[in-house]
C-alpha cells in the first residue's frame, strides 16, 4: 500500500546539536535486497543517523527512499512512505495485546469508518505477521507482559504489516539468547528477500552471520564500507576498535571470521 | 458472579445498560422524593462531563482541567434560548432591563431565539471550541501538565469574560429565574420529572457511544497514543488528529451536560463553570476510575452526592474530605472505584493456587515463517 520499491540513497547528511556534529556528511548507499549493518564505537551517530532518516531529529543534506526525498517530512509521513523503525528498547504499546498492537501498525491507511468500528476477523497480513514471528498463541497477551526477545519480534512483526519497504533496527537482538539471535537472523533474511534492511548491532557473531554488507561509522563519519570481510580487512576500522593498528585476529569484526 | 465474568461481553453490556435503564427509569423515581430526584438529575449531569472527560483522560491521557468551559458554552446558549423564550417574542430577557443600558437584544443573543440553532449550538459550540484550540495546542505538541494548565487558564478566561460584560451575560449572577423549558412549566414537578427522564435517557446513550468507541479500531489507537505517541508516529498515525477526536466528542459531551443542566438547576453562572467546578469533575473521575466506562459516571455521582450530603451536615469542612477522598484514591487507588472490582476478582481467582510463574520462553521464532 505504500511505499515504493528502491534503496535508500544518503548524500551529505549532517546533523548538529547544538553545536556537536553527531552525523557529519555521510553518503550512504542501501539498495534493495540488501542487508547492511551500520557498525561503529558508541557515539559514532549511529542511532542519529537513523533519527534523522526517520524525520525524529532535524536534518541537513539529503535522504531518498527510492525516488522521494524524506529530509523535511513530518515523523508520519516518512513512516506512510514505508520506512519502519524500532529502538533499542522496544517500544510496544504495553497495555494492548499482541493483536492489538498488530492491527494498529497495520492500520495508518484506515478510513474513520472502518476506525470507528471494533475489529472482526483478524486481518490476514496481522495473521500471517503473527505466524511470522511466532507469537501466534500469545495473540492475546498483553504486550508487557512478554518476555524480552518477543518483545524485539513483535516490534518486527509490526514492521511486516505497517508493510515498511526499509526497516530500520536499532540493536533488535540486544539481551537475546544465542537461540533467539539465530531465529532473529533468519527471519532477517527472509524479511530481506523484497525490503531494504539497515540493522545497527554490537553484536559482531550476529553481524558475521546476517550482514551481507557494512558500513563502519566513526564520529560522525563514514569510516569504511563493504563486506564483512572488506571492513575487518581495513586497518582503519581496526585502529578505531584498537587504538592501533592492529593483525587481523584482533580486530573485533576480524575474529573468527574465517571460521 | 463467575458466570458474569465468563459471559459473552456483548450480552453483559447488554444487561448492564438494562440493569442501569431500571435504576434510573424505574428504581430512582419510586424511591426518591422530587427534590432528591432533582438532585439526581443534577449529579447525571455532571456525570455525562464525566463520560467524556474518561475517554479523553482515562483513554486518551488528556488531562482536561477545563471541561467547565464546554460545560458553560453549552449551558448559557441553552440558558439564552430558553431566557429570550420566557420573556416572550420582541423581548428582552428580564436581568437586560435590570442593568444594562441597552435599548435592544444585542445581534449575538438574536439567534438563539431559535430552539433548533440554540440546541445544536449547546453541542456544536463546544466541539467547535475544542476544535480550534485542540487543533493548535496538539499540533504544537502541548501535552502533560502543560495542556491542564492551559484548560485551566481557559475556564478563568471564560470566568472573567461573562463576570465582565454583565449587561449581555448576566455577569456573576449568570442567567437565573429560568421558568419554562420549550413550553413546559419548569416549576410543575411533573415537568421536572420529564427532565430527569431526558437527563438519564441522554446518560445511557452517550454511555453507549462511549462503549463503542472505547471498543472500536479508534479506542485501542486512542490508548496506544497515550502510552507511546512517538511510536504511534512512528507507525504512519498523526497522533495530534487521534487525540482532537477524544477532546472533541469530550467537549460536545460537557456542552450537553451543561445544556441540561439548565432546566434541571434552573441557573447557569460563573461559578458553576469556572477552575473550581472543571476540577471537581476531574476529581469525580480519579475517584470512580478514569478508564473504567462506568468509573467516571459512578465517581461523578459519588461525589456530587458526598458533597450535598456532607456539606448538609458539616458545613465548611466538605472541601477538606474533597481533597481527602482525592489524595486517598491518587494514593492508594489508582485506578478508583471501578478497579475494587477486578481486584476482588483476582483475588479470588488466585487465592485458591498461587500465581503460576511466567513460562520459560523456547525460542520457536520462525517455525512456521511464511
Amino acid at each position: 500500500m505504500s511505499g515504493t520499491a528502491g534503496g535508500l540513497t544518503i548524500r551529505g547528511l549532517r546533523v548538529v546539536f547544538d553545536g556537536f556534529v553527531a552525523v557529519d556528511g555521510v553518503d550512504l548507499d542501501v539498495a534493495p535486497g540488501d542487508i547492511r549493518f551500520l557498525i561503529g564505537p558508541n557515539g559514532a551517530g549511529k542511532t542519529t543517523l537513523v533519527d534523522a532518516v526517520t524525520g525524529l531529529v532535524k536534518a541537513s543534506g539529503s535522504v531518498r527512499f527510492g525516488e522521494r526525498e524524506l529530509l523535511g517530512r513530518d515523523v508520519h509521513r516518512i513512516a506512510r512512505l514505508g520506512v519502519g523503525r524500532t529502538f533499542q528498547t522496544a517500544a510496544l504499546f504495553e497495555e494492548l495485546t499482541v493483536l492489538q498492537n498488530l492491527d494498529i501498525a497495520a492500520g495508518a491507511g484506515r478510513g474513520p469508518w472502518t476506525m470507528l468500528r471494533r475489529r472482526g476477523a483478524v486481518p490476514d497480513d496481522v495473521a500471517q505477521a503473527l505466524e511470522a514471528i511466532g507469537l501466534a498463541d500469545r495473540r492475546d497477551a498483553l504486550a508487557g507482559t512478554l518476555a524480552h526477545g518477543q518483545k524485539q519480534w513483535l516490534e518486527i512483526g509490526m514492521l511486516l504489516v505497517q508493510d515498511a519497504r526499509l526497516l530500520l533496527l536499532d540493536e533488535p537482538v540486544a539481551g537475546m539468547s544465542h537461540e533467539e539471535r539465530e531465529a532473529t537472523g533468519e527471519l532477517l533474511g527472509k524479511i530481506a528477500a523484497d525490503r531494504t534492511v539497515v540493522v545497527i548491532e554490537h553484536d559482531m557473531d550476529f553481524l558475521r552471520r546476517f550482514a551481507r554488507t557494512v558500513t563502519v561509522l566513526h564520529a560522525g563519519k563514514v569510516l569504511s564500507e563493504g563486506t564483512v570481510a572488506q571492513v575487518q580487512a581495513d586497518p582503519k576500522v581496526q585502529e578505531v576498535y584498537l587504538g592501533h593498528p592492529a593483525s587481523h585476529e584482533d580486530a573485533p569484526v576480524a575474529q573468527g571470521a574465517e571460521a | 458472579m463467575k458466570a458474569l465474568t465468563e459471559m459473552n461481553p456483548r450480552v453483559r453490556a447488554g444487561l448492564g445498560f438494562a440493569l442501569g435503564a431500571l435504576v434510573l427509569f424505574a428504581a430512582a423515581p419510586a424511591l426518591l422524593s422530587d427534590f432528591r430526584l432533582s438532585l439526581l438529575a443534577k449529579y447525571l449531569c455532571f456525570a455525562i462531563v464525566a463520560v467524556g472527560i474518561g475517554l479523553a483522560w482515562g483513554r486518551g491521557g488528556l488531562l482536561t482541567l477545563g471541561q467547565g468551559v464546554f460545560f458553560g458554552l453549552g449551558g448559557y446558549a441553552m440558558a439564552m434560548h430558553l431566557k429570550l423564550a420566557d420573556a416572550g417574542p420582541g423581548n428582552m430577557p428580564d436581568f437586560m432591563e435590570l442593568y444594562g443600558q441597552l435599548d435592544e437584544l444585542p445581534a449575538w443573543w438574536a439567534p438563539f431565539a431559535d430552539p433548533a440553532f440554540a440546541l445544536a449550538a449547546t453541542v456544536l459550540l463546544p466541539m467547535l471550541v475544542a476544535f480550534g484550540l485542540g487543533t493548535l495546542v496538539f499540533r504544537r505538541r502541548v501535552r502533560g501538565a502543560y495542556f491542564a494548565i492551559l484548560s485551566q487558564a481557559l475556564a478563568a478566561a471564560m470566568v472573567i469574560l461573562l463576570i465582565g460584560q454583565q449587561g449581555t451575560t448576566g455577569g456573576t449572577n449568570g442567567l437565573t429565574d429560568i421558568d419554562g423549558f420549550f413550553g413546559y412549566d419548569l416549576d410543575d414537578p411533573v415537568n421536572q420529572r420529564m427532565v430527569y427522564f431526558i437527563i438519564a435517557a441522554v446518560l445511557l446513550g452517550l454511555l453507549a457511544l462511549t462503549r463503542q468507541l472505547m471498543h472500536s479500531r479508534y479506542g485501542e489507537l486512542l490508548v496506544a497514543v497515550r502510552d507511546s505517541e512517538e511510536r504511534v508516529r512512528f507507525l504512519g498515525y498523526n497522533p495530534a488528529n487521534v487525540k482532537l477526536v477524544a477532546y472533541v466528542v469530550a467537549a460536545g459531551m460537557a456542552g450537553l451536560a451543561g445544556a441540561l443542566f439548565v432546566p434541571a438547576v434552573g441557573i447557569i453562572s460563573p461559578a458553576l463553570i469556572g477552575i473550581v467546578p472543571s476540577i471537581e469533575f476531574v476529581i469525580g473521575v480519579a475517584v470512580g476510575g478514569r478508564a473504567a466506562l462506568l468509573g467516571p459516571v459512578l465517581g461523578a455521582v459519588a461525589v456530587a452526592w458526598a458533597k450535598t450530603a456532607l456539606s448538609e451536615r458539616f458545613p465548611g469542612t466538605w472541601t477538606y474530605l474533597q481533597g481527602a477522598m482525592f489524595v486517598l484514591v491518587v494514593a492508594f487507588l489508582p485506578g478508583g472505584l471501578a478497579s475494587l472490582w477486578g481486584m476482588v476478582r483476582r483475588r479470588r481467582e488466585t487465592a485458591p493456587a498461587p500465581a503460576p510463574a511466567p513460562e520459560k520462553e523456547a525460542p520457536v521464532l520462525v517455525k512456521g515463517a511464511a
